[in-house]
């Protein structure tokens, strides 16, 4: 079982909800996020191009946060879902510095907090909250092992890339371009 | 390598950052939970369920607010059955929790006292003395002008109770600025072209849509989540979309072809797209030729109105206005040039709409697939009271013969009928003004001064401490719709459907839900018969059962949906048709405007422009907020917490602004902005314009997100050039300077 995410640039819209939808579903406290929302702009005008797109943890399967990780608080839980066991972490933010995606952030209560997939909704079988909540439909979760699932669907049909594959982490979130 | 440090995150949400709160929901922190030291949070089944209808925008979507038993709202998700947010709402209705955590939230009556120097400031007081106070105003000044002297503005579900409360007192001035100060010229346009309006939400078959054309309409950023849901499926099935903006919106982005055009030629485009749909042979022939008046006269009347000719004045090229008429003509009827939303524009915004419904009229869409659909709705039973005593007058009066087509009232209309002078004989005296922001709703702030300075009394009713509020005397505290029963949510779609508001814990402090106060009122008023129910259960209890449900059913359903009654969703082929226009047909030559001696048929006229060193000003919305209402709820702040100043790089190096400066504004009539921006240097936006979202620039103190952040476009819209035929403000002929230095500014509240 393998969990991965696609996301479609041509669909989002920058909304964020995804982003009030995580605050809300995972507690997380105000004026912090585990995903947030990027807009990328190329040319000049009137001859623009523009990518929208929803970011987070990318769950690697080569993951540095885990690595370097003192106390074994950031490990890889049930299908390749990247987890922080909060009494385990001692917030010394290596992890923070080795995530190229700059996709975790000191909990004011002391611990280092991040994207879990929603992983109590995934054991249940739901989505994860922004993939449930999204109005445009622009994001697919699922298992990669199943072919089946909505992820691979997706990813089947279409060009993707993920970000920064040159820092070897193997993210396992895709963007469908 | 690009990291997302490089690029402007639209949630500027900084991950290093200090801690701005802590959790707003500590009580169900599922600490008891622990796995292994992992924070899960808490099942839904853990929670109480309630059914809604969400307040943020007016899209009213339904969905269910989850709480605990102790009264603390969690998070509110979508109704999987409604046809406005098929189970997803938008980042307002999720982010709807921050209405209800407002730590700003008004908490109890106020009254305004006027101190010796003059000034004044609000005291506390008891709902009773409040009430008491307003009826004692309301019966002297109906005795002295009559109760038509008393006008309401609103907007949103509250209006609803004070409306009936304000009609059995004998007035029917009741006005909202959606109407005159929104989307009141694409309702008067498609009554003159179909005889009916567009209505909400707008019956754009957008999911089975060929080609979708957007004449400034932003979807995506304006996030009106049934439209925006279509629009992305629309997008998956391949749709082509084409944008006409001067700014590189998110629309634009997800666009075919984007057509920067000159702002305020819109019509223009238009009449040449027509004059190309027509004289290409490009329309739908048998439905022109079944169900329209006045093709020929129309032929004629564009003959002229060439691509070349609108190049011209547009900047658009002449191949590209060909290729996309060719375009719709090509997808045609499965064609939907979008009627839009905010539409007040330049004073000539019924005949911009005029424009689009006649396009649409061309391209035989309106009633088929991938068009506009033919919309249902239900009527909601009227609980039994009494009839309503007959006004001696109502604001039709008061506009003396002007905008004859006003469909709806014109809240201007009011504005100026509340200043006294000789020619004013409806003059307006007292104003209950419920969910609606007026000082950064209407331009021309000088105008609404006067007004407000005019009046013998003013209430207000908001569950925040909004401008208007400084300037009421007497100030109610409602509750959030989370907390109460409103109406019956009946709106048209596909499917006739109903939606229930309920409340999933009690009000907090001493708010009240609308109907509680107008109830009160009511009885304070002498008019017990109007409201001859305990509480609003009651009066919904009544009216589900009349339409064969429940309230009980209703609490565990949310949503209900009824078969249709009066045919299918589109027009049958070649299907008689009579529309509700003098001549029965599509009106492409309107004889209504042409008998009330405007032009029967669209005419491009020319709008000023910019002075040098100016540049047009252009609001419109981000998808995170609507209008000034959310813009101190925190979970809304955490997205979007001010507006930027978009400046295009060129003007920018001209005047040397660098990104995250902070500039304050002057218009062509020397406003100023009371705060200053922060300039975003972006190629979005063309360089002739700027460019800023609506509902910034709080003033009053006591809202401590929202203010000083960002400027107050409306502020800035002190010319306004009014529609002649509905009294819409057009608001897009206003131009600023940048002031780099701080002008010094004053702030009252």
């Amino acid at each position: 079982m393998r969990y991965a995410m696609a996301i479609d640039t041509k669909k989002c819209v920058g909304c964020s909800d995804c982003v009030v939808a995580c605050q809300t579903e995972n507690n997380v406290p105000h004026g912090y996020c585990r995903d947030w929302v990027v807009e990328v702009m190329d040319g000049t005008y009137p001859n623009l191009e523009m990518e929208i797109r929803s970011e987070r943890c990318n769950h690697c399967d080569n993951s540095p946060c885990v690595r370097c990780c003192p106390t074994g608080a950031s490990h890889y839980a049930d299908g390749g879902i990247i987890k922080v066991k909060p009494h385990k972490c001692i917030g010394c933010g290596a992890c923070i510095q080795s995530c190229p995606y700059d996709a975790r952030y000191s909990h004011p209560d002391g611990y280092v907090d991040k994207c879990t997939f929603c992983k109590h909704r995934v054991d249940k079988g739901e989505d994860p909250s922004c993939v449930s909540v999204c109005p445009t439909n622009c994001m697919y979760f699922g298992d990669l092992d199943d072919p089946a699932s909505d992820v691979s669907k997706a990813l089947r049909n279409r060009k993707y890339k993920a970000l920064a594959p040159e820092a070897g982490t193997k993210p396992q979130i895709f963007y469908l371009i | 390598m690009k990291t997302r440090r490089d690029f402007i995150k639209i949630s500027a949400l900084g991950t290093a950052g200090a801690a701005v709160a802590t959790s707003a929901f500590s009580t169900v922190k599922a600490g008891s939970l622990f796995d292994w030291g992992e924070k899960t949070p808490l099942d839904d089944s853990e929670f109480i369920r309630t059914a809604t209808y969400c307040e943020v925008c007016f899209w009213k979507c339904a969905g269910w607010t989850y709480s605990t038993s102790k009264g603390d709202i969690v998070k509110i998700l979508g109704n999987e059955d409604d046809p406005h947010c098929n189970g997803r709402l938008c980042p307002r209705g999720t982010g709807g929790v921050g209405m209800f955590t407002d730590k700003d939230r008004l908490r109890n009556p106020l009254i305004r006292v006027r101190k010796e120097d003059g000034k004044s400031v609000f005291r506390d007081a008891s709902w009773d003395e409040a009430l008491d106070l307003i009826a004692k105003k309301f019966k002297e000044i109906a005795g002295k002008h009559g109760p038509e002297s008393i006008a309401l503005f609103n907007h949103g579900s509250s209006g609803k109770h004070f409306g009936h409360l304000l009609k059995a007192f004998g007035s029917s001035n009741i006005t909202a600025p959606s109407y005159a100060q929104c989307r009141g010229p694409r309702e008067v346009g498609f009554v003159a072209t179909y005889g009916a309006g567009v209505g909400s939400p707008e019956p754009t078959d957008i999911r089975d849509t060929e080609c979708m054309v957007l004449i400034g309409s932003h979807l995506g950023e304006n996030m009106h989540n049934g439209q925006v849901q279509e629009m992305s499926e629309a997008i998956d099935k391949g749709a082509t979309i084409i944008t006409v903006d001067p700014r590189y919106s998110t629309a634009a982005s997800k666009s075919k072809f984007w057509l920067p055009i000159k702002p305020s030629t819109d019509l223009a485009l238009l009449l040449a797209w027509i004059h190309v749909i027509i004289y290409e042979e490009l329309y739908d022939k048998e439905y022109v030729k079944k169900y329209t008046y006045g093709f020929d006269k129309l032929k004629k009347h564009v003959k002229n109105m060439t691509p070349e000719w609108a190049y011209g004045i547009t900047t658009i090229k002449p191949d590209i206005i060909r290729k996309t008429a060719r375009e719709m003509g090509d997808a045609s009827p499965a064609v939907i040039v979008h009627p839009g939303r905010h539409v007040t524009w330049y004073g000539d915004d019924t005949q911009r709409s005029r424009a689009i419904a006649i396009l649409n009229g061309l391209l035989g869409s309106w009633g088929r697939r991938g068009g506009f659909y033919l919309k249902e709705s239900i009527k909601i039973p009227k609980y039994p009271t009494p009839k309503y005593p007959k006004p001696k007058w109502s604001w039709k009066d008061a506009l003396d013969g002007k905008y004859p087509l006003a469909g709806l009232s014109v809240a201007n209309g009011f504005i100026d009928a509340t200043i006294p002078s000789e020619e004013n004989k409806y003059q307006l005296h007292a104003w209950i003004v419920s969910g609606t922001n007026l000082p950064l709703t209407m331009p021309d702030k000088d105008t609404l001064n006067e007004a407000m300075n005019a009046l013998d009394f003013m209430v207000v009713v908001d569950t925040m401490p909004m401008e208007i509020t400084g300037y009421a005397d007497v100030v109610l505290p409602e509750c959030t719709y989370l907390e109460r029963y409103d109406d019956i949510r009946s709106a048209p779609h596909r499917e006739p459907n109903i939606a229930l508001r309920s409340p999933a814990v009690k009000p907090k402090y001493d708010s009240k839900p609308a109907w509680w106060m107008a109830k009160e009122l009511g009885n304070k008023l002498g008019l017990e018969k109007y409201f001859p129910w305990n509480d609003f259960e009651e009066v919904i209890s009544y009216q589900l059962e009349e339409l064969g449900t429940s309230l009980d059913e209703m609490k565990v359903i949310g949503v209900k949906k009824f078969d249709r009654e009066y045919g299918g969703l589109y027009m049958g082929d070649g299907e008689d048709f009579e529309f509700n226009t003098n001549t029965g047909k599509i009106e492409l030559f309107s004889t209504e405007l042409a008998a009330l001696g405007f032009d029967p048929m669209p005419k491009y006229t020319e709008h000023p422009e910019p002075p040098s060193g100016y540049y047009r000003l252009i609001y419109g919305r981000a998808p995170m907020h609507t209008f000034s209402r959310t813009a101190n709820n925190q979970n809304l702040v955490d997205l979007m917490g001010e507006n930027n100043l978009w400046v295009n790089p060129k003007v920018a190096n001209i005047w040397e602004l660098t990104n995250g400066q902070e500039v304050w504004l002057e218009n062509q009539d020397g406003a100023v902005s009371k705060f200053p921006i922060k300039v975003r240097i972006t190629e979005r936006i063309r360089w002739d314009s700027i460019y800023m979202v609506h509902g910034f620039g709080h003033s009053n103190r006591k809202l401590s997100n929202a203010f000083g952040k960002g400027v107050n476009d409306s502020e800035l819209i002190t010319t306004v050039m009014v529609d002649p035929i509905m009294g819409g403000t057009g608001m897009r002929g206003n131009f600023v300077t940048f002031l780099t230095e701080d002008p010094g500014k004053e702030i009252e509240s």
